[in-house]
Formats: C-alpha cells, sequence, structure tokens
C-alpha cells in the first residue's frame, strides 16, 4: 500500500532502490520521504508504543520524518533526495 | 550635578557584506533592493532553490515539467515575478542553498552546509525566516496520513504528490480552502472541510477583507468551485479523533450541536494558521512581546523592520503573519532601513525617500488587512481545552496533555520554560515547533491565565537538529569553542565508522 499518490510529474527518470531488503522505484526529484511513502504506509515505527509514524509537516518543521538506512545512517526523509541505491528501513525500531 | 560625560567614540569597523536569512519573497526583495545601492549580500537557505513557501519550486532534475501556472494557479504572475527577480541578482550575491543557519550570537551564523559547519560573522542581518503551520492536537494526530494543511500543498507543488485518494481538509484560515481547490483540481477526491469557524464569524469578518477585494475575490472563488462541485464544506467543527490503526482510516467529528459524524477517508490535512519562525531572531538576543493577533510572541520590529538589535532587521512571515504580498513589501523595506543605517554609520548614498513612503503606505494598508484575517479565521481556543489527557501532544517526546497540566496544577511550572524542563515537552527534535502552541495553551489553561501569561519558550542551538556525521573545525589554537553544539539528542548515539566532532 501506499500512503502518497502520484497525480503530476509522471514523466521522470526512474531511480531504484531497496525499502526493508525490497526492490523497489522511485522518480528522479523525490524525497526520500516521497519515495518510501508512494511504496509504503510509514517511515518508520516511533519509541512511543511502537506506533507507526510517517512525517507530518514536509517542510522540515516537524523532525518527524528521520528514517535508518541499512548501514544505520539517520536521514531526515523530507529533506533528502532519493538515489540509486538507496538501501532504506521502515520497519526499523526506532530509539533516539 | 555632574558635568555632561562626553559621549564615548565608539571607532566604527567597516560594515560586512550583509546577510540575509531566507530566500522568500521577503528575503529576495531585501536581496534586490541592497544589490541595487551596489552592496553583495550573502543570501542562506536550507531549501536548494529560491522562491520560499508560496513560491518553493520543483526540485531540479526529473524532470519536472509542470507550468508555473499548473504550480501556482492565480498566483503565477507573482511567483515568476519573485523569480525572477533573484534570476536577476544571481552573480550580484552569495547564494548559499541547502545551508542552514542554525545559530546567531555574538555577531556571527553558525551555518551547516553539505555536513559541514561555518561561522558567518556580520554587522548587518535581515531575517526573512517565514512560517510553518500552526497545528493543535488531537487523537490520532500522529497516525500516518495525518499531515500538515502546508505540508499537503508541498507534496503537492514540490512531488506532483497528494497525501492521500480521498483527504479531508481541517482547521482554519485562507490555506484551508486554498489546498482543497488545489487537490480538486489535481483530480484528487475532497472528502470535505471542516472548518473550525463558525459560519457567520466568516461572512462578518468578509466585509472586513474588503479592503482587499483581489484576496476576498479568490476566496470566494475556491469556496464558489468547491461548492460547485459538491465537496461538503462544515462550519463550526471541532476534531474527535482520527480512526485507523496502521493508517487513517476515517475522521471523526463534532458539529456545534455536539453531533458526531464519521467521514471516511485516508488523509487529514489540518492547520489552523501559521507561525512565525522566530527561533533565529531570539538566538539573536531581539526583544520579543506578545503579539495578541497572532497568540504568539514575536520579535520586536519597528515600522521598517529594525528590531531591538542594532543590525538586526525582520521582514516578513517570519516576524508576524501577514502574507506574501506584504512580505515582499517587508523585504525591500527592511533593506532599505538597512542602506539608512549604513548611511547614518558610515556614510553613504542617501536612499530613495519616495519608495520608502510608498513602501510604508502599502504596508500599513496591509496591517488592516491583517487584522480582518485574524477576524475572519480565529484561532479555536476552546479546541486546546477538549484534548483530553490522554492525548499525545508533543509528537517527539510522547508527552501527553495530562502530563503537562499537571505539572501546571501543582504549581511545578508556572511558567513555560519549566514546564520544559519538568516535561521535556518542546525539548525535543522540532523545539516546540509543533507543540508550542499547544502547550502554551495548556499551560495557561491549568494556570487560569491566556497565552501571554506563561512567558515564551526560548529557543537553543541548534535550531534544528544537526545530522551525526557533521563534521566542526577544530578550534584554532588558543581559541575556546565556541558553544556546546551538541543538538539534544541526535548525537547520544554515536555511529560506528562515522567521525564526528569530539
Ligand atoms: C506550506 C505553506 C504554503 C503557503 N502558501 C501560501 C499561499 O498559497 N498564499 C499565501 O498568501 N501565503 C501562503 N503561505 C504563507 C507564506 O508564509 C507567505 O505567503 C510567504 O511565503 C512568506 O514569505 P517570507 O519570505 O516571509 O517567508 P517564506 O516564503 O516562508 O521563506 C522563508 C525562507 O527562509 C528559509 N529559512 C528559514 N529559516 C531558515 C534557517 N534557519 N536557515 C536557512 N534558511 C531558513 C526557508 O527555507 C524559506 O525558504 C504559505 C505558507 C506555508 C508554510
Ligand atoms: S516531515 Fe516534518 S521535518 Fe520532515
Amino acid at each position: 500500500m501506499a500512503l502518497l499518490q502520484r497525480v503530476a510529474e509522471n514523466g521522470r527518470r526512474v531511480v531504484r532502490f531497496t525499502l526493508d531488503g525490497r526492490p523497489v522505484e522511485a522518480l528522479e526529484g523525490d524525497t526520500v520521504m516521497t519515495a518510501m511513502l508512494t511504496n509504503g504506509d510509514r517511515l518508520r515505527r516511533s519509541e512511543f508504543a511502537d506506533a507507526p509514524r510517517a512525517g507530518f509537516c514536509m517542510m522540515g518543521a516537524c523532525q518527524d520524518c528521520w528514517v535508518r538506512t541499512e548501514t544505520g545512517e539517520r536521514l531526515r526523509a523530507c529533506g533528502t533526495f532519493i538515489a540509486d541505491g538507496m538501501r532504506l528501513l521502515s520497519d526499523g525500531e526506532w530509539t533516539s | 550635578m555632574n558635568a555632561p560625560v562626553p559621549p564615548v567614540i565608539v571607532p566604527r569597523l567597516a560594515p560586512l557584506p550583509p546577510v540575509i536569512v531566507g530566500a522568500g519573497p521577503a528575503g529576495i526583495r531585501a536581496a534586490e533592493r541592497l544589490v541595487a545601492a551596489g552592496l553583495r549580500p550573502v543570501v542562506i537557505d536550507e531549501a536548494a532553490r529560491w522562491g520560499g513557501q508560496i513560491y518553493r519550486q520543483p526540485p531540479e532534475g526529473g524532470p519536472f515539467t509542470r507550468p508555473k501556472s499548473a504550480l501556482y494557479g492565480l498566483e503565477a504572475g507573482k511567483a515568476d515575478a519573485v523569480h525572477r527577480a533573484m534570476a536577476a541578482i544571481r552573480d550580484h550575491v552569495d547564494y548559499r542553498p541547502r545551508t542552514l543557519a542554525w545559530n546567531c550570537e555574538a555577531g556571527a551564523l553558525d551555518l551547516l552546509s553539505d555536513g559541514a559547519v561555518e561561522t558567518l560573522p556580520f554587522s548587518h542581518l535581515i531575517l526573512a525566516t517565514g512560517a510553518t503551520d500552526r497545528v493543535l492536537p488531537f487523537p490520532g494526530w500522529t497516525l500516518p496520513g495525518v499531515f500538515t494543511l502546508g505540508g499537503s500543498q508541498v507534496a503537492l507543488k514540490f512531488q506532483g504528490c497528494a497525501v492521500g485518494r480521498r483527504v479531508a481538509f481541517l482547521g482554519t484560515g485562507p490555506l484551508l480552502l486554498l489546498v482543497a481547490y488545489q487537490y480538486l483540481k489535481a483530480g484528487v477526491e475532497v472528502a470535505g472541510i471542516f472548518d473550525t469557524t463558525p459560519f457567520l464569524t466568516q461572512a462578518r469578518a468578509g466585509v472586513g477583507m474588503l479592503r482587499d477585494p483581489v484576496t476576498f475575490a479568490k476566496g470566494m472563488l475556491y469556496l464558489g468551485w468547491l461548492r460547485a462541485r459538491g465537496v461538503p464544506i462544515h462550519y463550526n467543527v471541532r476534531p474527535v479523533r482520527a480512526e485507523g490503526t496502521e493508517r487513517v482510516a476515517a475522521l471523526v467529528w463534532r458539529d456545534a450541536k455536539g453531533r458526531e459524524t464519521r467521514t471516511e477517508c485516508d488523509a487529514v490535512a489540518v492547520g489552523l494558521g501559521l507561525r512565525s519562525e522566530t527561533q533565529l531572531a531570539d538566538l539573536a538576543g531581539c526583544r520579543f512581546r506578545f503579539d495578541a493577533a497572532d497568540r504568539a510572541w514575536l520579535p520586536e520590529r519597528d515600522a521598517a523592520g529594525r528590531s531591538s538589535v542594532p543590525g538586526v532587521y525582520l521582514a516578513g512571515d517570519g516576524s508576524g503573519i501577514a502574507g506574501a504580498d506584504a512580505a515582499e513589501l517587508a523585504g525591500e523595506r527592511a533593506a532599505l532601513a538597512l542602506l539608512e543605517d549604513l548611511a547614518r554609520d558610515h556614510g553613504g548614498r542617501p536612499v530613495d525617500a519616495a519608495r520608502v513612503a510608498e513602501l510604508d503606505r502599502r504596508l500599513t494598508g496591509i496591517a488592516a488587512f491583517r487584522r480582518a484575517l485574524n477576524a475572519a479565521f480565529p484561532f479555536p481556543a476552546d479546541w486546546a481545552d477538549a484534548i483530553a489527557d490522554d492525548t499525545m501532544i508533543c509528537r517527539c517526546e510522547g508527552v501527553t496533555a495530562g502530563t503537562l497540566r499537571a505539572v501546571g496544577r501543582s504549581g511545578q511550572a508556572r511558567e513555560i520554560n519549566r514546564a520544559k524542563a519538568l516535561t521535556r515537552v518542546g525539548m525535543g527534535r522540532c523545539q516546540g515547533r509543533m507543540c508550542g502552541a499547544t502547550a502554551t495553551e495548556l499551560l495557561a489553561r491549568a494556570l487560569g491565565t491566556g497565552p501571554d501569561g506563561v512567558g515564551r519558550l526560548r529557543a537553543q542551538p541548534p535550531i534544528k537538529p544537526l545530522p551525526i556525521a557533521t563534521t566542526i573545525p577544530s578550534p584554532a589554537p588558543g581559541e575556546g569553542v565556541k558553544c556546546d553544539r551538541s543538538p539534544p539528542r541526535e548525537r547520544a548515539t554515536p555511529q560506528a565508522g562515522r567521525s564526528h566532532d569530539a
């Protein structure tokens, strides 16, 4: 399932990355947030009550969109662009 | 009486290039005016491209192909003019995109760009930092599918995406109808407009807005469009909860008579007007005052944009919400104030007095429009009263409304920064951007006072978390590290293979 729906700008170059180990596609110019949420329902599970989170403001204000990569790097999903070969996690336990 | 003391002669240091934070309408018009006077300002913006919030441009590459008419609708002409203004001066400014100004003290800004920090001293600084959505929480507001209203617009404008297939629009303010209209135009189903304002309040205040007939007419156009396409518009609504387990499935809401209704939707866009980004002004030492219209503490500025700190100027929505047209005017006016001060202190060409008078006249008109806007879209203060004790008010730290109320009622916290220390509300990654309004309203109620009676949530550097990989150059020999730059918690867990400062 996807949280975000593409309604325009679909003619962009395809970018390939993995989400929880699964190969998926996004488009050049997508943020990590768009790339993940057009392929899934969440960015991570929050440290509170194991609840899913998917960001909130999309403009760098709420800081609720941090995600982890397989190598343990932490990215702010709404402020980072997707790149070929990124290996992103949405089911990683989140502890800050 | 003593003889008069002769004035101390302060040697005037040569001014540095002026620095502008923010490349939105305010920052761009300020830069344009400074370039016209022969200066070469530094223009800093966190975003990759200029334009600010309203005139935000899609990313480079892709390629993204929508024309400006599709991106900005009725504002396309203005967006284009602002973009062109910046393009025209591009070679005459030191433009620093993708650069965050994360601290401001002792005449210097701390910047972060591509993972590296730099200190930029300034003699003259224009803060044009803009605004983000003001929100209040409700049960379910952290579920995937609940986004801010502005964020929902960013998704569309910046990414060509809708936040859902069937979206409910909840809140108040001019953006509510605008974003719903933009979604409908993009082919997205609008589950309804859930406006917190009573219909009559808006209708009456509309008369005041006739001072700006163009803006008023646009609002009517969006409303007519939504109505004609059968979008249900409900007034005087309060949210009960967003339902769903892994993502939003419905919005349950209450009308003025207390009846509850469940509206199915897969996304909720929520916004209650905007709140100014004031952290840098705070760290720069600017004096603040409580602004009843914005229901917020704002840095003081005179009509020209001078703050209480000499050499620091304020323009645009970052120091009081007045919209994009006002931001353009205020940006130019603040640049003229800066030039007036330069001429006074260092000698230089006097500024164009006729232009100053013209800008001052137009800014006065906007102040009246702003009052009408605030009357038309009042902040629903009772929403805060209705927040249940077990509702999470702080998304970063998981603090509940009950926890905050308790420290107020028990007398442990009579002031917001004390409440922050005790509960961690406002201490997390967002630094109170999302929870500050709620925490203030709740504490004020618990103490039986108004939002002006509990003090102001103070900003702390870094105003946004720095990535762990940030390289901070080691201080030169004999020079101390200026401040503790460790962000609240992001650095708590250093990662293998990642070097960062010791
Ligand atoms: C999502 C959104 C949509 C909006 N849409 C409309 C609309 O359609 N119509 C309307 O009239 N108004 C709209 N507004 C209101 C908007 O605030 C103003 O219209 C206008 O953008 C204000 O211009 P500005 O130059 O003051 O600030 P902005 O346009 O917000 O520009 C501020 C700039 O400063 C940068 N910045 C801030 N802090 C820092 C920092 N610490 N370091 C580096 N850079 C920084 C930001 O990245 C941003 O680019 C919208 C606001 C938001 C948040
Ligand atoms: S979604 Fe709010 S900071 Fe990224």
